[in-house]
């Protein structure tokens, strides 16, 4: 080990290329208004020229059209999402949640962003850093919070945990990293199939680009030209090994070979958005699948027991907050472009305290399942085997 | 030492050899190169007339032609099929009745290296029977995403030995599918067909079993047919199957049983043993070929040959010996197996794959558990030995008739 460390110190970290080529660029709060704000019509905001890079692509257009309902919606949400996080964190802490946990805080654009571009019929299938899409696609925090507390009203009655959330708008989280991938591969030709105009978003992080299992995937959605797009969620640590100590290529984007990909700024909602927009009519247009890396941020550790600061520095993650954050962004926005006052964001970030605590004390008073689900929910009802070995001897249950 | 007129005497007897075997097997397909095993082509467990292949245990016509369920045999009619052209009839009418079927696998567009699929592209489509790359986990993760939209995904991997890349897909996406989401989602229409066991010469990565690797993954089932009838009925009662398939095709019996195959669409349940022989002394519980090694294995018991007369003794040859399909590996039917033991108070479990963490361990346990008062002997195992399959000897990897004779001698003198 001795030997290993002293050649990891000869190796100098990558250095930035910023001052040679273009790099992304990650601010939230760089899109200018290009029209005067309208309360009730659609208008026109200019993305930073720097928010999308293409791979054998075009990048989508900077002149994004949004609403003012839009914006404010997407703030709430976004709101929301990071209150609930954070009730996850207090109760993990409390030990009131189990198990395993892995907190979105930082992310949050690119759930919100990618919602807002897809509608129900779209399919979306990611890890385990999902607790955001449950909300989004026709959970409610209750049932999120409830799952991670393992209760009855969970979205899997408390069987699934954090690492398992489902609707029926969302394909689920999924805890082996890159397992969701090829499933999403064969849920964009079960769309094909069917005729559907419909997209499958597959999502994964910068770790999991790395498994064999992700490439099969590319090659299956190139080869048969696949609804299919890969998104993945660049926060640039997997786990604690950062992206230039794991991965050749960081250049995510790039690394579906024949598959033409785009890197978008993942801290801007709007950038976010509309790259989703892009890729949803991509797909539909029968360009077959499509990679996009959100590059993005995650403030907290890989999971709950992860401090997240002995792999990069406190002032790294306070740079990122401070300049980068996604709610911040949007908020600036809404206030500088006219849209609301600081004191309306104000009162929406109250309720959503109120809505997230109310729920929290709701799911608390969810009970736990019952035994019988230790066997419910194995095989399909009716076709089970004799009996299930319960959890001890003695414990065996007959169907 | 050779004689070097040796190689022209051998090439002179190929040649009659030759035609018989060609004319023998026009109707289906030339034999395989190793030959077939005499016993499986001799069996009488197989059934070879129509009115006895229509009178299968079990089976079930999915289709009724008459009200009358006692006038239901009539008009059915039978073809004579080997097991692959079983297999390939049973996923013809799979595609033909279920619009979202479809079937992808390496190769599987040109038939397959069974050619279980033969034709099939060409007759569904090429959009419905496709190739994949050699992407064994891809083609199981694939599968599961198909199946979670509610569609019938048939893969196929190529050889039960790939099936390992593949299964971190099976066991904790497909097998856990359902239970994690809470009945939300689940891969219950995936049928994952792979070819599977010995045939005398494939090594370490054409002859294995690995059923049994399978076994603890809750939410699985595991398949294995003995014959043609049963691989139609099993595999389509496999691909409506509401849980998640592994069907591994033993594959010396593509080819070495033969069956008059009944051509409409029937099934067979899962979880279902079959009793093949009644007795009343000893059980002998197997599954895929080494069935037709425990019928052999009896015959030899009741008539043994004079090389091997002094090692059974007179008393035994009367056994009456009970032999058991298990069929369904996973949920296996504790019901039959532990009823039969009861009454013969002996077991004797045969299965190819080795002895540690095997199948037959499970029904050991079991049955031991369930019968402990009734048994006068301790459960036997004749298995393949706990080394890779060896190239050069598999056949004394594979538990053949002596081995199982031996064991059941062992056993009804204990």
């Amino acid at each position: 080990m001795a030997t290993l460390a002293r050649l990891r110190t000869a190796v100098p970290r990558r250095v930035s290329l910023a001052p040679l080529a273009r790099t992304i660029q990650t601010a939230a709060d760089t899109t200018q208004l290009h029209q005067d704000a309208s309360h009730s019509e659609p208008f026109t905001v200019k993305l930073h020229e720097d928010s999308f890079r293409g791979y054998r692509t075009d990048t989508p257009s900077l002149d994004v059209e949004v609403t003012k309902e839009n914006l404010l919606k997407w703030y709430k949400q976004m709101s929301v999402i990071r209150r609930m996080e954070q009730a996850a964190d207090a109760l993990y802490k409390q030990k009131l949640i189990r198990g395993f946990c892995h907190l979105a805080i930082g992310q949050e654009a690119i759930s919100v962003g990618i919602d807002s571009a897809t509608t129900f019929d779209d399919n979306i299938i990611s890890s385990y850093r999902t607790h955001p899409f449950v909300v989004l696609r026709g959970g409610t925090v209750k049932s999120l919070i409830g799952e991670l507390l393992g209760r009855v009203c969970g979205v899997s009655k408390g069987k699934g945990g954090s690492m398992h959330v489902f609707t029926e708008a969302f394909q689920g989280g999924h805890g082996i990293v890159g397992a969701q991938v090829p499933l999403g591969a064969g849920l964009a030709f079960a769309q094909k199939y069917a005729g559907k105009k419909n997209a499958t978003f597959a999502m994964y992080g910068d770790g999991a680009s790395n498994q064999g299992q992700v490439f099969e995937s590319f090659n299956m959605a190139r080869l048969w030209n696949l609804p299919c797009i890969f998104v993945c969620e660049n926060n640039k640590y997997g786990m604690g090994t950062s992206a230039e100590r794991s991965s050749s290529n960081t250049e995510y984007y790039t690394r579906g070979d024949l598959i033409p990909g785009i890197q978008v700024n993942g801290m801007d909602i709007i950038a976010v958005h509309q790259a989703s927009k892009f890729a949803k009519e991509w797909v539909n247009s029968d360009k077959g699948p499509l990679l996009v890396e959100f590059v993005t941020y995650r403030y907290g550790g890989h999971s709950m027991s992860d401090p997240g600061t002995t792999y990069r520095t406190r002032e790294e993650i306070q740079r990122v907050r401070s300049t980068q954050d996604p709610i911040r962004g949007l908020q600036r926005y809404i206030t500088e472009w006219g849209l609301a006052t600081e004191d309306d964001l104000k009162t929406m970030d109250k309720a959503a305290k109120t809505e997230v605590d109310a729920a929290v004390e709701e799911a608390k008073a969810s009970p736990f399942p019952s035994e019988n689900e230790l066997w419910t929910d194995i095989y399909s009802a009716g076709t089970e085997p004799a009996s299930m070995r319960g959890r001890d001897r003695e414990e065996v249950h007959l169907y | 030492m050779l004689s070097p007129r040796q190689p022209t005497l051998r090439l002179l007897r190929t040649v009659p050899r030759l035609r018989h075997t060609s004319r023998r097997w026009a109707s289906t397909e030339p034999p395989p190169a190793g030959g077939h095993s005499n016993v499986i082509g001799t069996s009488s467990l197989l059934k070879s007339t129509r009115d006895v292949a229509l009178r299968t245990q079990g089976l079930k016509w999915v289709d009724l032609v008459d009200s009358d369920p006692s006038r239901d045999m009539v008009g059915r009619e039978t073809r004579k099929m080997n097991m692959y052209q079983a297999v390939r009839d049973a996923l013809s009418i799979a595609l033909t009745k279920d619009d979202t079927a479809v079937i992808f696998g390496e190769d599987v567009a040109f038939g397959g290296v069974f050619r279980c699929t033969m034709g099939l592209a060409e007759e569904f489509g090429r959009e419905r029977v496709f190739n994949t790359p050699l992407t064994e986990q891809g083609i199981a993760g694939f599968g599961i995403g198909y199946a979670a939209m509610g569609h019938t995904a048939i893969a196929e991997i190529q050889f039960a030995d790939y099936i390992f890349p593949a299964f971190d897909q099976i066991v904790n996406e497909a097998a856990k599918y359902r239970f994690r989401s809470s009945g939300n989602f689940n891969a219950g229409k995936l049928t994952i067909r792979c070819p599977s066991m010995a045939v005398g010469h494939g090594g370490h990565y054409h002859s294995q079993s690995p059923e049994g690797y399978f076994m603890g993954a809750a939410g699985l089932k595991i398949v294995i047919p003995r014959s043609p009838i049963q691989a139609k009925g099993l595999l389509l009662s496999s691909i409506r199957e509401s849980n998640p398939v592994i069907f591994m095709e033993p594959k010396i019996l593509y080819r070495s049983a033969v069956e008059q195959v009944p051509i409409d669409d029937y099934e067979i349940p899962l979880g279902k043993a079959e009793v093949l022989r009644r007795g009343s002394d000893l059980t002998v519980v197997s599954w895929g070929t080494p069935i037709y090694s425990c019928e052999s294995a009896l015959d030899l018991l009741a008539k043994p040959p004079p090389s091997i007369s002094q090692h059974v003794p007179e008393s035994l040859r009367s056994a009456k010996v009970e032999l058991i399909d298990l069929r369904t590996i996973m949920p296996w039917d504790v019901e039959t197996v532990v009823e039969s033991v009861q009454r013969t108070g002996r077991l004797v479990v045969v299965h190819e794959a080795g002895r540690i963490g095997g199948v037959g361990a499970e029904i050991g346990a079991e049955i031991q558990k369930k019968c402990f008062l009734k048994l006068n002997a301790p459960v036997k195992l004749v298995t393949g030995w706990d080394t890779p399959v060896p190239m050069q000897y598999e056949k004394f990897y594979m538990p053949d008739n002596i081995r199982i004779m031996d064991a059941i001698v062992e056993t009804l003198t204990y």
